[in-house]
């Protein structure tokens, strides 16, 4: 009575437990749903079937940040949204990733004034930062697979430093 | 321009005391700040100025008086007619009376009047920021309003910006 009677005779895969977990965390991150601005239109059609995201794991985007792993912020961040943001990020389950797409996110882009923060990862630390106005979804999909990869490297002495 | 037009203009003339300019066959209506609520009150009624498409204001500064023009633009879908008024206010605490009691939609054009501009809307229901988040200072869109600046990071200056940049903790 065990796995083997209902599956058959499917022969034993042994790794270990860190790439495992490593393995279960990219190949099932499910983004956030939420666009702040154009990239968002990118990251839509990143989505969708022409370039499919799904391939990677991302068949679904979580319109709650209970669900999600990892927070595209998809355009430039205004002061006034700005703590919205965080308090989304601070919603989100560990362990949770960020990535900061578009130069508007990553360092104000265009935009320098007194309404838009120069820089996501001055409310929110950033893993990955994609170039671009806006990236195409090549450059998104490029990113995620870095994301992955910074993933797939972590070890598991840090994943309880990383949880603080 | 039009002949319906024109007379609703004569009547503003004639009762307002208002001064009118065409610019490109479109009228341009001046006022005085106290005779704007009857005058759009008179337009909407009177004349069927069903709409006001949009309030909003141009800062000249450094002109301290007026400082600043105060802009109803009207629409008539009746007539097919579009007008908009002007009205001159002081660059020293500036006001006008609301006209949220006449079109209900200035209600947020003043809220928004009063974030950007920091022109105050005397006897308006719920003056609040609009745009803006609650606790800013200052009014954006007057010509005095710092644009703030920070310095980009390029490769030449990255580290030093590096060091003083309050990135986020987890």
């Amino acid at each position: 009575m065990g796995v083997e009677q209902k599956l058959g005779n499917l022969g034993v895969v042994t790794t270990t437990l860190e790439q495992a977990v490593n393995w279960s965390r990219t190949k099932a991150m499910w983004p956030m749903l939420f666009g702040l601005a154009c990239c968002a239109i990118e990251m839509m059609s990143a989505q969708a079937a022409h370039y499919d995201m799904s391939r990677f794991g991302m068949e679904l985007m979580r319109p709650s940040p209970r669900q999600s792993d990892l927070m595209i912020v998809a355009g430039r961040v205004t002061r006034k949204m700005a703590p919205v943001l965080r308090r989304l990020y601070d919603q989100m389950p560990e362990p949770k990733w960020v990535i900061s797409m578009g130069d508007c996110a990553s360092c104000g882009g265009v935009f320098n004034n007194y309404a838009i923060v120069a820089g996501v990862d001055e409310v929110v630390p950033v893993d990955v930062y994609v170039a671009g106005c806006p990236p195409r979804p090549e450059g998104l999909i490029h990113g995620i697979v870095t994301l992955h990869e910074k993933v797939n490297a972590e070890k598991m002495r840090d994943w309880a430093k990383k949880q603080g | 321009m039009d002949e319906k037009l024109q007379s609703i203009l004569e009547s503003l003339q004639a009762e307002f005391s208002a001064s009118v300019e065409e610019f490109r066959g479109e009228p341009q209506v001046t006022l005085a700040v106290e005779q704007i609520v009857p005058a759009l009150t008179q337009l909407r009624d009177k004349h069927h100025f069903e709409q006001l498409i949009t309030l909003t204001a141009v800062d000249y500064w450094p002109e301290e008086n007026p400082r600043f023009h105060v802009l109803y633009l009207l629409r008539s879908y009746a007539q097919h007619l579009t007008l908009l008024l002007r009205v001159p206010v002081s660059g020293v605490n500036p006001t006008v009376p609301t006209a949220s009691g006449i079109y209900a939609n200035a209600n947020w054009r003043e809220r928004e009047l009063w974030d950007m501009f920091g022109i105050k809307a005397e006897g308006h229901p719920d003056l609040r920021r609009i745009l803006m988040p609650a606790d800013w200072e200052g009014h954006p869109l007057r010509k005095d309003y710092p644009l703030g600046y920070e310095e980009p990071q390029f490769t030449f200056n990255f580290e030093e910006i590096d060091l003083r940049k309050p990135y986020a903790k987890e």
